[in-house]
């Protein structure tokens, strides 16, 4: 629109490096930083921030997760079924932040691959039950498995049966086993998320595609909503929090729920009352599986899952039960969801006949069926997975602190993974020898320097993007889940002419609303939100769940329709902009906004 | 529940022998969502209460016994008489008290001392039906509760004109039960109005709602005179999906008096929206709910009163069928017809614009 906005994004060797992020090069892979002499191909290339699940500068040992998941996106479309027009989405770490570049496939290519896509895919969309049952089998193997690993001091003599039964191998080749193993089982994981997740797009896009056509201009929100689902398992922790609240209200327990006493002093008041023991067998009960939630997103090695901190989710349970003894309805509008889906389907359909119905109403249907495991999917990785996977990793890195070789269980995360295996080779060799081990001496000064240097790197906010956007961005993974659209470039590089006005960004989920901002950059700011308040950040989560009941709309700055906090917002029926590009650094806490969710819009009115 | 009135927006059930068939149509028009300009009915209580407790219902009956239907000059000797009686007759003050406080209910609504327009309802074939358009009496731009007063009995008396006796006498119609209910109805003073289709005329879309709106009345909407804002809207999300805001130069208002004044849009308005967000989707809506309450695509004329508040000032004038794209059929585009993985790998290419057979 302005005649002075730039055609280009700045290149990543232009940027200036934060004071005191100097050598920031050094903690990530040399694979993944802008390296000097590529720098001529790097700059062909367009890269965006992906700060909807990457919000916050990594840890050297956090970049696992870019990693695992990255990679094994990029297998599943590349290797494993042959997507026609995509293969991955190769990623850079810049400046602590992470950098995605969708790699299409040259059209010249694109045909042969369509036989093998055809039978691949075609395999998992017919036999896609069975298939995911087998998947979900796996995976829980796969947490059972890690959970049963357990660091332990390596003991002051090998163990008597040990020596007795002729074992010949002390608690080190354990050690450096489980630590494997760990990593290992994680990366199986990883691989299984992209198993369906890909396809469940693929079968999405395939119905969006059609109602673009027979509805031109029909809203995105308004496809999001014929083919998703109300009954995610992704919202099932929140749901069992406000079972709990109306549960502790029908026992007449209310008075035990005072606010900022902590989980375990409720849990004692409870055990004095004659109807607490039913209460806490409901608390206990609901935490395996459904607290291993986390307030952040399963990326971060400090992200708190519930059953670690239950102060956590007896928090939020005081606050609902404050609520439920008003006699305020907790429970998602569930029927009332349907209700509204069912409606917008018919009347969509109703405006159809023939084969262009059948269409609608078999594209549907297929899109509805695989969609759950876009939801679902969720729960098991990124809150389950990774809950059990960060614990055994601090777990580790409390018994490395306890050894001396750090301060904390979290300075392990300071260490990219693979230098943890010699740091437990300096153990079990200072051990094995009789002599203090190397590391106390090396790593808590080390850690230091990286501590400030990702300090530093915390002070700045990523670039949006980098180099010559393509003209037309259409790779449809692209614009589904980041909401990264030609115009959303466009106004990017708009840059700050658009504050005054308002920002623009997906309609992700209906309704207008006006309200008081509140400016959220970290999980830890979530208690200050207040009743009616509008949530303006970065990025949501849905395991944010309990404050969607607070709030009145969500505005982030990264996101699609698809995206987490369009996803819950929806669920919620909340309206939500999401992937304003700046939403939560023009926005500042205690302006009004009105937030359209209907036409993607946030205006600030004073 | 009052017996000799009765508002539009009432949400007691209209009844036709009370409110005759303009006013009942009024009243479920408003029920089901499609605001006409707001008003109310003099229902045939008030008719009968004037007739029965005065002496008029005889007189009437006097003049009438024995008439000479051969003669159409002693018909109209006699209706000019019977018309006379009617409008020097004394209202009972019942039924006058429940008009003036109808009345005063609507200016209230309106925010201050409005025009309105007062018309005859008929109940049935008391009076010649619609073939004779223009028979039926309607008063426009009426000011003040004497002058309404005044057209209302104007309507009653409409009854008797020469040629609604000679109607009845001929189609066997006794004049005995006779009666008549009136309307009082909110003349629109358009601050913006055009029409709205529940279709896309471009391309028999059905999901959508197409709204061409300028500023003052609609007739130069309608005539093409003036290039209007076009708005598109999704029907079942009800929400704007397209929108061209065009340079609207020139506009009808209503100088208030029944005349009506043409001029030139000022420079501020010519090229800012005629309507809100809201505006357009309060207009989508009422058009959603005329396609729903015919059956049928419509093609609906609307305005935003400038007298009225937010939230109640969107107003139906007229909707009819679509014509054009009710005789034939939507062309849908399906590119990837059917569904699973043969469909799936056409849509994927179709939306990169590749081909398949590439």
């Amino acid at each position: 629109m302005s005649p002075r906005a730039a055609k280009s994004f700045p290149s990543p060797y232009d940027t200036k490096t934060p004071k005191g992020a100097e050598g920031w090069q050094g903690l990530y892979p040399y694979n993944l930083i802008f390296q000097e002499n590529l720098r001529k191909q790097e700059e062909q290339k367009f890269w965006f921030c992906d700060s909807q699940h990457w919000p916050n500068v990594f840890k050297p040992f956090e970049v696992i997760g870019v990693e695992y998941a990255s990679r094994c996106l990029g297998a599943y479309n590349t290797r494993h079924y042959i997507i026609p027009p995509a293969n991955g989405i190769d990623f850079r770490i810049h400046l602590g932040y992470n950098y995605f570049s969708p790699v299409a496939v040259a059209p010249e290519l694109i045909g042969d691959r369509v036989p093998h896509f055809m039978e691949r895919a075609g395999h998992y969309f017919q036999n896609w039950g069975e298939l995911l049952e087998n998947w979900k089998k796996d995976v829980l193997k796969n947490i059972e498995e890690i959970k049963a690993i357990n660091f332990e001091k390596l003991p002051e003599m090998v163990a008597l049966e040990d020596i007795k039964s002729g074992k010949g191998k002390d608690p080190s080749v354990q050690l450096f086993d489980d630590y494997d193993r760990l990593i290992s089982l994680c990366y199986k994981n990883w691989e299984r998320h992209f198993e369906f997740l890909n396809l469940g797009y693929v079968a999405y896009l395939d119905f969006f595609g059609f109602c673009k056509e027979a509805f031109p201009g029909i809203p995105d929100l308004a496809i999001a909503k014929m083919v998703m689902g109300v009954d995610s398992v992704l919202f099932r922790p929140d749901d069992e929090l406000k079972a709990l609240a109306e549960k502790a209200v029908k026992l007449d327990l209310t008075a035990h729920f005072v606010v900022g006493k902590s989980a375990a002093q409720i849990l004692e008041a409870l055990k004095g009352d004659s109807k607490g023991a039913e209460w806490i067998k409901a608390w206990e009960g609901a935490q395996d599986p459904w607290f291993n939630y986390t307030s952040g997103n399963g990326f971060y090695g400090t992200d708190e899952y519930w059953c670690d901190n239950l102060d956590l989710p007896m928090g939020y349970t005081v606050d609902y039960v404050a609520r439920a003894a008003k006699g305020e309805r907790l429970h998602r509008p569930k029927d009332e969801l349907h209700v509204e889906r069912d409606r917008i389907v018919s009347e969509y359909a109703d405006a159809l006949d023939g084969e262009a119905k059948e269409t609608f109403n078999g594209k549907l249907g297929l899109a509805r069926a695989v969609y759950p495991y876009v939801e679902d999917h969720n729960f098991y990785i990124e809150h389950w997975t990774m809950g059990v996977f960060w614990r055994k990793v601090r777990q580790l890195g409390q018994l490395l602190a306890d050894e001396g070789f750090w301060g904390n269980a979290t300075d392990i995360l300071y260490l990219s993974r693979d230098e943890v295996r010699p740091v437990l080779f300096d153990y079990a060799n200072g051990w094995a020898v009789g002599t203090p081990a190397i590391g106390p001496s090396y790593w808590p000064k080390e850690i230091e320097r990286r501590t400030k240097i990702i300090a530093a790197l915390e002070t700045q906010r990523p670039a949006p993007a980098f180099n010559e956007p393509p003209a037309e961005i259409n790779e449809p993974f692209t614009v589904m889940l980041w909401g990264i659209t030609t115009e959303q470039v466009q106004q990017w590089l708009g840059a700050d002419e658009s504050g005054k006005g308002g920002l623009k960004g997906m309609a992700a989920s209906g309704g207008v609303v006006e309200g008081i901002a509140r400016v959220i950059t970290s999980p830890d700011q979530l208690g200050e939100l207040k009743q009616g308040e509008i949530l303006v950040a970065p990025v949501t989560n849905p395991s944010w769940g309990p404050v969607f009941g607070k709030i009145s709309a969500t505005v982030t700055d990264i996101g699609g329709m698809m995206s987490h906090a369009a996803i819950v917002c929806r669920e919620y029926g909340l309206p939500a902009v999401t992937g304003t590009g700046k939403a939560s650094t023009t926005i500042k806490t205690g302006m009004k906004l009105r937030v359209d969710g209907n036409q993607g819009t946030v205006e600030i009115l004073k | 529940m009052s017996l000799y009135t009765f508002p539009f927006d009432s949400a007691e059930k209209p009844e036709h022998d009370r409110l005759g068939g303009k006013c009942t149509s009024l009243a479920i028009m408003t029920s089901a969502g499609m605001p006409v300009p707001p008003g109310f009915a003099v229902t045939t209580n008030a008719f009968d209460a004037v007739m029965n407790q005065t002496t008029l219902h005889d007189q009437i009956a006097g003049h009438l016994k024995g008439l000479d239907y051969n003669s159409p000059d002693e018909i109209d000797r006699q209706a000019t008489l019977i018309r006379e009686l009617i409008l020097t007759q004394e209202v009972p003050d019942a039924v006058r008290d429940e008009v003036v406080t109808a009345y005063r209910e609507l200016m209230k609504l309106c925010g201050g001392e409005v025009a309105v327009a007062v018309r005859s309802s008929a109940t049935a074939e008391d009076l010649p039906d619609a073939s004779f358009a223009g028979q039926q009496d309607t008063y426009l731009w009426i000011e003040g509760e004497h002058n309404v007063m005044e057209k209302i009995r104007e309507c009653w008396a409409s009854l008797y004109t020469a040629r609604a006796i000679s109607y009845r006498e001929a189609n066997k119609i006794a004049s005995e039960g006779l009666s008549i209910s009136v309307a009082v109805q909110k003349m629109v003073n358009s601050h913006a109005s055009g029409v709205a289709m529940t279709i896309d005329p471009a391309n028999g879309d059905r999901t959508k709602i197409v709204i061409d709106s300028s500023w003052g009345l609609g007739e130069m909407v309608v005539s093409g005179e003036v290039t209007p804002d076009n708005f598109v809207v999704d029907k079942v999300m009800l929400v704007v999906v397209n929108r061209i805001i065009s340079d609207k130069h020139e506009e009808l208002v209503p100088t208030g008096r029944g005349g009506i004044v043409r001029r030139e849009v000022d420079a501020e308005r010519r090229n800012s929206p005629s309507m809100s967000d809201d505006q357009v989707i309060a207009v989508a809506k009422l058009a959603k709910a005329a396609e729903k309450h015919y059956g049928s695509v419509q093609d609906v004329e609307w305005a935003i009163d400038a007298d009225l508040p937010d939230g109640s000032n969107v107003l139906l004038l007229q909707s009819r069928p679509e014509t054009v794209w009710s005789q034939k059929k939507a062309e849908v585009k399906v590119s990837s017809p059917g569904s699973g993985i043969e469909a799936i790998t056409k849509s994927m290419l179709g939306s990169m614009n590749l081909s398949k057979d590439k």
